[in-house]
């Protein structure tokens, strides 16, 4: 009967002789039932529908004639927005470069020159790590292992708490971290010390840092209000922290995300007319209020699908028995993604994925250059 | 990098180093897409080594100019999504001009 459909339809003169309803339904849907999803896979190959005459193949015309972008809220932290008509693979594409694969700066090295806290120093160190830098990290260069800390690619930072003898114990927050322009402090002992030579310290800054026209009126902050340690009377912390560039890869402090995740658009469609009692008890039974009840001509009510983008999957509408499952239908719609990436700081969420796209650019851009 | 049978260049394996399932699935949903494939896949061989075996059979090309073409076709497709995205926020800003007191607010939820 399909074979017939389409050439009925190419007769017609149609170019693109569309798929029968049921088949769009399982291309385009997850079909979420009570015990398990069907039809979860996105159906890739160009001539999946090759005996109906169908093409599945995507060029790029049709790509950017159905893509859309569609921001929900911004703000300097984190943004939520719809993508419509990308497979699942390039929205993970994305999601896993702007976890892992963005460089941010960090603290890796940690010079403790005295610590009497109860916080060891590696646990101390590690803490450190984690603290955000709100620092534009394509202003610097990686460090590796062979090269010279200097200005383009270290940021030094000190911390000096003390615990007064009396009075309150006190906590050292990220606001007592202070930004060393002018490179490291601490000095380097040598065994022959020569006294014209300059005194070695652990970076080699040519320049100061707030020479720099990025940094002159905007001096590097960490995250305020983050509790590093907290000391009793007496107790004191000295230590120079170095920060540096690299990947969520290599260690998760320098992922440039909190979190960023994305879900699929939910689509709640009633097959059939739920009225009544019906109608009320299926509002009641969603908690994440879905359904809604209006009001008939006729004095009776009958329940329509309100907010479908609030559904969570709960399943709670088609649980109790066979004929709820028959009644709704719940669905997600295989190339509408609602994303939302939450920035740690130093970037702006929208700049992030600006450059999460340019990575994956590049990722492409290596393999063609080998293949070349 | 390839490999291949020899005189068939229609059918090849490519081993790309320091890649994972980030580029490698995105680029076989591309292959996926172009008539000339036949049949694509990757493979990881072993998770704890960066590296990513792309099977490509093709109905006639050679698989190494399919699998550029791909290439191509997937910075293409990030460009133009680049592209709207940017449009897509500035409109948004455009229609939502940025009020540093309320944004505060907002985020707090």
């Amino acid at each position: 009967m399909s074979d017939s459909d389409s050439e009925a339809m190419a007769d017609a003169g149609v170019e693109n002789p569309k798929l029968p309803p049921h088949l769009e339904l399982r291309r385009t849907r997850v079909l979420c039932k009570a015990d398990a999803p069907t039809s979860t896979d996105t159906v890739q190959y160009s001539g999946a529908y090759a005996s109906l005459g169908v093409d599945n193949s995507l060029r790029f015309d049709d790509f950017r004639n159905n893509f859309r972008v569609q921001v929900n809220r911004i703000s300097h932290e984190d943004m939520e927005f719809d993508m419509v008509g990308v497979d699942p693979s390039i929205a993970n594409a994305l999601r896993r470069i702007l976890l892992a694969e963005l460089p941010t700066m960090a603290i890796e090295k940690v010079l403790i020159a005295n610590n009497t806290s109860v916080v060891q120093d590696e646990v101390l160190a590690h803490r450190l790590g984690l603290i955000p830098i709100k620092v534009d990290p394509r202003l610097f260069d990686y460090l590796s292992e062979n090269d010279t800390s200097n200005e383009k690619n270290t940021i030094v930072f000190k911390l000096h708490v003390r615990c007064a003898e009396r009075g309150q114990r006190l906590t050292a927050t990220s606001n007592e971290l202070t930004w060393l322009p002018k490179g490291s402090e601490l000095l380097k002992t040598s065994e022959s010390l020569t006294s014209t030579s300059k005194p070695e310290t652990y970076t080699s800054f040519t320049c100061s840092q707030d020479s720099m026209p990025e940094f002159a009126g905007n001096p590097i902050s960490v995250y305020p209000d983050i509790i590093i340690a907290k000391l009793g009377f007496g107790q004191e912390i000295e230590l120079e922290a170095h920060a540096v560039k690299g990947v969520g890869k290599t260690h998760a402090k320098w992922s440039p995300v909190a979190t960023c995740w994305y879900r699929m658009l939910p689509e709640v469609v009633l097959t059939e007319e739920i009225e009544g009692k019906k109608a009320e008890l299926l509002k009641q039974k969603c908690p994440a209020n879905v359904f809604e009840i209006e009001d008939l001509a006729d004095g009776k009510k009958r329940a329509t699908v309100a907010r479908p983008r609030a559904c969570t999957l709960c399943r709670e509408c088609i649980r109790d028995g066979d004929d709820w499952e028959k009644r709704v239908s719940l669905r997600r719609v295989k190339d509408h993604f609602i994303f939302t990436i939450e920035s740690t700081g130093a970037l702006p969420p929208e700049v992030l994925f600006t450059e999460a796209v340019k990575i994956l650019e590049d990722k492409c851009e290596r393999v063609i250059s080998d293949l070349s | 990098m390839e490999h291949a049978s020899f005189g068939d260049q229609r059918n090849a394996t490519f081993a790309l180093a320091e890649e994972d399932h980030t580029l490698a699935n995105a680029l076989r949903f591309t292959l996926n897409q172009d008539p000339r494939v036949i049949f694509c896949g990757y493979s990881i061989p072993h998770p704890s080594e960066a590296r990513v075996n792309v099977r490509v059979q093709t109905t006639g090309d050679p698989a190494r100019e399919v699998l550029k073409d791909t290439c191509q076709d997937l910075m293409l497709t990030c460009q133009h999504i680049r592209g709207t995205f940017d449009n897509a926020v500035k409109d948004f800003r455009m229609k939502n001009p940025p009020d540093d007191l309320t944004s505060q607010e907002m985020d707090s939820d």
